[in-house]
Protein backbone atom coordinates (compact mmCIF):
# COMPACT_ATOMS: atom_id res chain seq x y z
CA UNK A 1 0.00 0.00 0.00
CA UNK A 2 2.81 2.40 0.70
CA UNK A 3 6.01 2.21 -0.19
CA UNK A 4 7.38 2.13 3.85
CA UNK A 5 5.76 -1.00 4.23
CA UNK A 6 6.59 -2.48 1.02
CA UNK A 7 10.58 -2.00 1.75
CA UNK A 8 10.29 -3.28 5.00
CA UNK A 9 9.60 -6.48 3.17
CA UNK A 10 11.77 -8.80 4.76
CA UNK A 11 12.24 -12.03 1.51
CA UNK A 12 10.88 -10.68 -2.03
CA UNK A 13 10.86 -14.54 -2.99
CA UNK A 14 8.08 -15.12 0.13
CA UNK A 15 4.60 -15.36 -1.20
CA UNK A 16 3.40 -15.42 -5.05
CA UNK A 17 4.53 -13.94 -7.89
CA UNK A 18 5.68 -10.33 -8.71
CA UNK A 19 2.93 -10.26 -10.78
CA UNK A 20 -0.11 -10.96 -8.46
CA UNK A 21 2.32 -8.72 -5.88
CA UNK A 22 0.98 -5.35 -8.45
CA UNK A 23 -2.21 -6.31 -8.58
CA UNK A 24 -3.02 -7.09 -5.49
CA UNK A 25 -0.96 -3.70 -4.27
CA UNK A 26 -3.89 -1.97 -6.32
CA UNK A 27 -6.88 -3.81 -5.43
CA UNK A 28 -6.49 -4.36 -1.83
CA UNK A 29 -7.19 -1.08 -0.64
CA UNK A 30 -10.33 -0.77 -3.37
CA UNK A 31 -11.53 -4.20 -1.37
CA UNK A 32 -11.33 -2.64 1.98
CA UNK A 33 -13.16 0.55 1.22
CA UNK A 34 -15.64 -1.74 -0.81
CA UNK A 35 -16.47 -3.21 2.45
CA UNK A 36 -16.29 -0.25 4.59
CA UNK A 37 -18.98 0.73 2.52
CA UNK A 38 -21.33 -2.25 2.60
CA UNK A 39 -21.12 -2.17 6.59
CA UNK A 40 -21.43 1.21 6.68
CA UNK A 41 -24.79 1.45 4.14
CA UNK A 42 -26.14 -2.16 5.37
CA UNK A 43 -29.74 0.16 7.13
CA UNK A 44 -30.28 2.06 3.28
CA UNK A 45 -28.67 -0.74 0.96
CA UNK A 46 -28.34 -4.29 0.71
CA UNK A 47 -25.55 -5.89 2.60
CA UNK A 48 -25.05 -5.37 6.01
CA UNK A 49 -22.69 -5.95 9.08
CA UNK A 50 -22.04 -9.88 8.57
CA UNK A 51 -21.27 -9.32 4.81
CA UNK A 52 -18.97 -6.36 5.16
CA UNK A 53 -17.14 -7.87 8.07
CA UNK A 54 -16.07 -10.32 5.75
CA UNK A 55 -15.00 -8.70 2.55
CA UNK A 56 -13.05 -6.44 5.05
CA UNK A 57 -11.68 -9.70 6.06
CA UNK A 58 -10.62 -11.26 2.60
CA UNK A 59 -8.84 -8.08 2.07
CA UNK A 60 -6.65 -8.70 4.71
CA UNK A 61 -6.46 -12.58 3.53
CA UNK A 62 -5.91 -11.33 0.36
CA UNK A 63 -2.74 -9.46 1.37
CA UNK A 64 -1.72 -12.67 3.39
CA UNK A 65 -2.00 -14.85 0.27
CA UNK A 66 -0.16 -12.92 -1.97
CA UNK A 67 2.77 -11.31 0.30
CA UNK A 68 3.23 -14.20 2.78
CA UNK A 69 2.02 -14.02 6.89
CA UNK A 70 4.31 -11.85 8.18
CA UNK A 71 3.80 -9.03 6.26
CA UNK A 72 -0.34 -9.39 6.81
CA UNK A 73 0.77 -9.92 10.61
CA UNK A 74 2.72 -6.48 10.66
CA UNK A 75 -0.80 -4.90 9.07
CA UNK A 76 -2.88 -6.40 11.57
CA UNK A 77 -1.77 -8.69 14.31
CA UNK A 78 -2.87 -11.89 15.88
CA UNK A 79 -3.20 -9.36 19.35
CA UNK A 80 -5.20 -6.09 17.19
CA UNK A 81 -7.40 -9.45 15.55
CA UNK A 82 -8.56 -11.17 19.21
CA UNK A 83 -8.68 -7.49 20.48
CA UNK A 84 -11.03 -6.48 17.58
CA UNK A 85 -13.05 -9.16 17.99
CA UNK A 86 -14.14 -8.80 21.83
CA UNK A 87 -14.07 -5.56 21.58
CA UNK A 88 -17.19 -5.99 18.74
CA UNK A 89 -18.65 -8.31 20.66
CA UNK A 90 -19.31 -6.11 23.42
CA UNK A 91 -20.19 -3.13 22.06
CA UNK A 92 -23.09 -5.02 19.97
CA UNK A 93 -24.12 -5.91 23.68
CA UNK A 94 -23.46 -2.66 25.04
CA UNK A 95 -25.73 -1.32 22.76
CA UNK A 96 -28.30 -4.39 24.06
CA UNK A 97 -27.98 -3.03 27.24
CA UNK A 98 -28.25 0.75 26.52
CA UNK A 99 -31.94 -0.16 25.47
CA UNK A 100 -32.40 -0.93 29.15
CA UNK A 101 -32.55 2.95 29.96
CA UNK A 102 -35.95 3.31 27.61
CA UNK A 103 -36.99 0.19 29.11
CA UNK A 104 -36.22 -2.97 27.36
CA UNK A 105 -33.32 -5.47 25.59
CA UNK A 106 -32.77 -3.81 22.53
CA UNK A 107 -34.44 -0.89 21.96
CA UNK A 108 -34.31 1.60 19.45
CA UNK A 109 -32.93 4.16 21.97
CA UNK A 110 -32.62 7.09 19.93
CA UNK A 111 -35.61 9.16 19.93
CA UNK A 112 -35.02 10.95 16.71
CA UNK A 113 -34.78 8.10 13.86
CA UNK A 114 -33.17 10.54 11.13
CA UNK A 115 -34.67 11.25 7.67
CA UNK A 116 -34.98 7.52 6.01
CA UNK A 117 -32.59 6.50 2.87
CA UNK A 118 -29.61 8.75 4.65
CA UNK A 119 -26.41 7.50 6.01
CA UNK A 120 -27.16 9.05 9.38
CA UNK A 121 -30.54 6.95 9.87
CA UNK A 122 -32.30 3.93 11.56
CA UNK A 123 -31.08 5.04 15.30
CA UNK A 124 -28.77 2.00 16.78
CA UNK A 125 -29.17 -0.28 13.56
CA UNK A 126 -25.79 1.15 11.74
CA UNK A 127 -23.96 1.05 15.17
CA UNK A 128 -24.89 -2.96 15.45
CA UNK A 129 -23.68 -3.65 11.95
CA UNK A 130 -20.35 -1.99 12.57
CA UNK A 131 -20.23 -3.93 16.11
CA UNK A 132 -21.07 -7.16 14.04
CA UNK A 133 -18.60 -6.10 11.46
CA UNK A 134 -15.59 -5.89 13.44
CA UNK A 135 -17.00 -8.92 14.98
CA UNK A 136 -16.98 -11.18 12.22
CA UNK A 137 -14.24 -9.58 10.31
CA UNK A 138 -11.61 -10.40 12.55
CA UNK A 139 -13.15 -13.44 14.07
CA UNK A 140 -12.82 -15.22 10.16
CA UNK A 141 -9.33 -13.31 9.90
CA UNK A 142 -7.88 -14.82 12.94
CA UNK A 143 -9.15 -18.29 12.10
CA UNK A 144 -7.46 -17.88 8.46
CA UNK A 145 -4.18 -16.99 10.15
CA UNK A 146 -4.43 -19.60 13.24
CA UNK A 147 -4.97 -22.43 10.04
CA UNK A 148 -2.48 -21.68 8.33
CA UNK A 149 0.33 -21.20 10.96
CA UNK A 150 -1.19 -25.20 11.82
CA UNK A 151 -0.57 -26.03 8.46
CA UNK A 152 3.73 -24.49 8.07
CA UNK A 153 3.89 -26.26 11.66
CA UNK A 154 2.31 -29.95 10.33
CA UNK A 155 4.60 -29.58 7.26
CA UNK A 156 7.62 -28.68 8.97
CA UNK A 157 8.95 -25.73 7.70
CA UNK A 158 8.44 -22.02 8.67
CA UNK A 159 7.10 -19.78 5.90
CA UNK A 160 6.42 -20.05 1.95
CA UNK B 1 -37.66 -21.60 -14.72
CA UNK B 2 -33.94 -19.95 -13.82
CA UNK B 3 -34.79 -21.38 -10.66
CA UNK B 4 -34.76 -24.77 -11.68
CA UNK B 5 -31.83 -24.82 -13.91
CA UNK B 6 -29.66 -23.32 -11.00
CA UNK B 7 -31.01 -26.03 -8.30
CA UNK B 8 -30.12 -28.81 -11.46
CA UNK B 9 -26.58 -26.79 -12.05
CA UNK B 10 -26.15 -27.24 -7.97
CA UNK B 11 -27.20 -30.68 -7.48
CA UNK B 12 -24.43 -31.23 -10.64
CA UNK B 13 -21.77 -29.92 -8.82
CA UNK B 14 -22.52 -31.17 -5.51
CA UNK B 15 -22.51 -35.14 -6.96
CA UNK B 16 -19.18 -33.80 -8.95
CA UNK B 17 -17.71 -33.14 -5.53
CA UNK B 18 -18.19 -36.16 -4.19
CA UNK B 19 -17.49 -37.82 -7.23
CA UNK B 20 -13.75 -36.20 -7.88
CA UNK B 21 -10.41 -37.91 -7.95
CA UNK B 22 -8.79 -34.71 -6.56
CA UNK B 23 -9.42 -32.60 -3.83
CA UNK B 24 -8.76 -29.25 -5.35
CA UNK B 25 -11.37 -30.53 -8.30
CA UNK B 26 -13.79 -31.23 -5.23
CA UNK B 27 -13.11 -27.93 -3.66
CA UNK B 28 -14.03 -26.09 -6.69
CA UNK B 29 -17.18 -28.27 -7.56
CA UNK B 30 -18.53 -27.31 -3.80
CA UNK B 31 -17.50 -23.26 -4.86
CA UNK B 32 -19.72 -23.72 -7.86
CA UNK B 33 -22.12 -25.04 -5.63
CA UNK B 34 -22.06 -21.90 -3.66
CA UNK B 35 -21.85 -19.67 -6.54
CA UNK B 36 -25.25 -20.77 -8.34
CA UNK B 37 -26.98 -20.96 -4.60
CA UNK B 38 -26.13 -16.79 -4.80
CA UNK B 39 -27.57 -16.63 -8.27
CA UNK B 40 -30.64 -18.16 -6.76
CA UNK B 41 -31.17 -15.64 -3.82
CA UNK B 42 -30.35 -13.02 -6.32
CA UNK B 43 -33.35 -15.18 -8.67
CA UNK B 44 -35.74 -15.41 -5.73
CA UNK B 45 -35.23 -11.41 -5.05
CA UNK B 46 -32.82 -11.75 -1.54
CA UNK B 47 -29.94 -9.55 -2.89
CA UNK B 48 -28.74 -9.29 1.18
CA UNK B 49 -28.61 -13.06 1.10
CA UNK B 50 -26.73 -12.78 -2.08
CA UNK B 51 -23.82 -10.98 -1.01
CA UNK B 52 -23.18 -12.77 2.10
CA UNK B 53 -23.49 -16.30 0.51
CA UNK B 54 -21.19 -14.66 -2.17
CA UNK B 55 -18.53 -13.77 0.20
CA UNK B 56 -18.74 -16.60 2.90
CA UNK B 57 -18.63 -18.63 -0.53
CA UNK B 58 -15.11 -17.19 -1.11
CA UNK B 59 -13.27 -17.00 1.98
CA UNK B 60 -14.58 -21.07 2.90
CA UNK B 61 -13.54 -22.25 -0.58
CA UNK B 62 -9.75 -19.78 0.17
CA UNK B 63 -9.74 -21.54 3.27
CA UNK B 64 -10.39 -24.70 1.73
CA UNK B 65 -7.97 -24.74 -1.07
CA UNK B 66 -5.66 -22.97 1.59
CA UNK B 67 -6.06 -26.50 3.23
CA UNK B 68 -5.70 -29.34 0.54
CA UNK B 69 -3.32 -27.56 -1.76
CA UNK B 70 -0.32 -29.78 -0.56
CA UNK B 71 -2.87 -33.04 0.85
CA UNK B 72 -4.08 -34.47 -2.10
CA UNK B 73 -5.31 -37.47 -0.73
CA UNK B 74 -6.67 -39.73 -3.38
CA UNK B 75 -9.43 -42.65 -1.56
CA UNK B 76 -10.13 -45.63 -2.31
CA UNK B 77 -13.96 -46.05 -2.67
CA UNK B 78 -13.41 -49.64 -4.68
CA UNK B 79 -14.38 -52.84 -2.75
CA UNK B 80 -18.21 -52.30 -0.81
CA UNK B 81 -19.98 -50.76 -3.66
CA UNK B 82 -22.61 -52.82 -3.68
CA UNK B 83 -23.45 -52.21 0.15
CA UNK B 84 -22.70 -48.66 -0.17
CA UNK B 85 -24.93 -48.05 -3.35
CA UNK B 86 -27.48 -50.18 -1.52
CA UNK B 87 -27.81 -47.97 1.50
CA UNK B 88 -27.55 -44.69 -0.35
CA UNK B 89 -30.38 -45.95 -2.04
CA UNK B 90 -32.53 -47.29 0.84
CA UNK B 91 -31.76 -43.53 2.84
CA UNK B 92 -32.61 -41.54 -0.11
CA UNK B 93 -35.64 -43.21 -0.90
CA UNK B 94 -36.90 -43.28 2.84
CA UNK B 95 -35.97 -39.54 3.24
CA UNK B 96 -37.65 -38.50 0.42
CA UNK B 97 -41.25 -40.22 1.25
CA UNK B 98 -40.91 -39.49 4.80
CA UNK B 99 -40.20 -35.09 3.63
CA UNK B 100 -42.96 -35.58 1.11
CA UNK B 101 -45.17 -36.75 3.80
CA UNK B 102 -44.38 -34.07 6.44
CA UNK B 103 -44.18 -31.32 3.63
CA UNK B 104 -46.91 -31.81 1.78
CA UNK B 105 -48.64 -29.62 4.11
CA UNK B 106 -46.79 -26.57 3.70
CA UNK B 107 -48.10 -23.38 2.12
CA UNK B 108 -47.13 -22.76 -1.13
CA UNK B 109 -43.84 -21.49 -2.38
CA UNK B 110 -44.20 -17.35 -1.78
CA UNK B 111 -47.06 -17.37 0.36
CA UNK B 112 -45.57 -17.52 4.02
CA UNK B 113 -47.99 -19.05 6.84
CA UNK B 114 -46.34 -16.20 9.22
CA UNK B 115 -48.94 -13.41 9.35
CA UNK B 116 -46.10 -11.01 11.43
CA UNK B 117 -44.10 -10.54 8.20
CA UNK B 118 -47.13 -8.25 6.94
CA UNK B 119 -46.99 -6.10 10.11
CA UNK B 120 -43.01 -5.44 9.83
CA UNK B 121 -43.61 -5.20 5.83
CA UNK B 122 -45.80 -2.34 7.19
CA UNK B 123 -44.23 -0.69 10.21
CA UNK B 124 -40.97 -1.54 9.39
CA UNK B 125 -39.91 1.95 7.78
CA UNK B 126 -41.57 3.77 10.24
CA UNK B 127 -41.04 2.66 13.46
CA UNK B 128 -36.92 1.58 12.98
CA UNK B 129 -36.36 4.76 10.10
CA UNK B 130 -34.15 1.86 8.19
CA UNK B 131 -35.02 1.39 4.67
CA UNK B 132 -33.58 -1.79 4.25
CA UNK B 133 -35.82 -3.96 5.71
CA UNK B 134 -33.72 -7.10 6.34
CA UNK B 135 -31.05 -4.62 8.44
CA UNK B 136 -34.40 -3.65 10.27
CA UNK B 137 -36.01 -6.95 10.82
CA UNK B 138 -32.36 -8.54 12.03
CA UNK B 139 -30.94 -5.91 13.88
CA UNK B 140 -34.25 -4.46 15.80
CA UNK B 141 -37.33 -6.49 15.76
CA UNK B 142 -35.24 -10.00 15.80
CA UNK B 143 -31.88 -8.38 17.27
CA UNK B 144 -32.14 -10.90 19.50
CA UNK B 145 -31.41 -13.71 17.45
CA UNK B 146 -28.55 -11.61 15.93
CA UNK B 147 -26.86 -12.00 19.35
CA UNK B 148 -27.84 -15.47 19.43
CA UNK B 149 -25.75 -15.44 16.01
CA UNK B 150 -23.18 -13.67 16.93
CA UNK B 151 -22.68 -15.64 20.31
CA UNK B 152 -22.04 -19.06 18.18
CA UNK B 153 -19.48 -16.92 16.06
CA UNK B 154 -18.04 -15.75 18.55
CA UNK B 155 -17.69 -19.21 20.57
CA UNK B 156 -16.58 -20.95 17.56
CA UNK B 157 -13.78 -18.67 17.03
CA UNK B 158 -12.51 -18.78 20.46
CA UNK B 159 -12.98 -22.93 20.00
CA UNK B 160 -10.63 -23.14 17.24
CA UNK B 161 -8.07 -21.07 18.53
CA UNK B 162 -7.98 -23.13 21.79
CA UNK B 163 -7.90 -26.57 19.82
CA UNK B 164 -5.25 -24.88 17.48
CA UNK B 165 -2.87 -23.12 19.59
CA UNK B 166 0.55 -24.04 19.99
CA UNK B 167 0.41 -25.18 23.82
CA UNK B 168 -2.17 -27.81 22.45
CA UNK B 169 -0.39 -29.42 19.91
CA UNK B 170 3.71 -29.59 22.05
CA UNK B 171 4.28 -32.81 23.07
CA UNK B 172 4.51 -34.14 26.52
CA UNK B 173 7.91 -31.98 28.34
CA UNK B 174 8.41 -30.21 25.68
CA UNK B 175 8.69 -26.28 26.34
CA UNK B 176 6.96 -24.18 23.27
CA UNK B 177 6.88 -20.75 23.37
CA UNK B 178 3.59 -18.60 22.32
CA UNK B 179 4.65 -16.47 19.95
CA UNK B 180 1.68 -14.49 18.56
Amino acid sequence: MNNKKEAAVPDPNKGMTIIVKTITRLTVGLILLYGIYILSHGHVSPGGGFAGGVIVALSFIHIMLAFGKDVALKKLSMRAASFFESLGALLFLLIAVIGFTGGSFFLNFFADKGEPFKLFSAGIIPLCNIAISLKVGAGLFSIFVILVMLKFTVDGKKGN
Amino acid sequence: MILYILLIIMIIGAIAAVQMQDLISAVIAVGAVGLALSIAFLVLKAPDLAITQLVVEILCLIILIRATLKKDLPFSTSGRWFFNTLVVAVFTVTFLGIGYYCLKDLPVFGQPIMKVANIYLETGLSKTGASNLVAAVILDFRAYDTLGEATILFTAVIGVIAIMRRVGRKKVGEEVEEDE
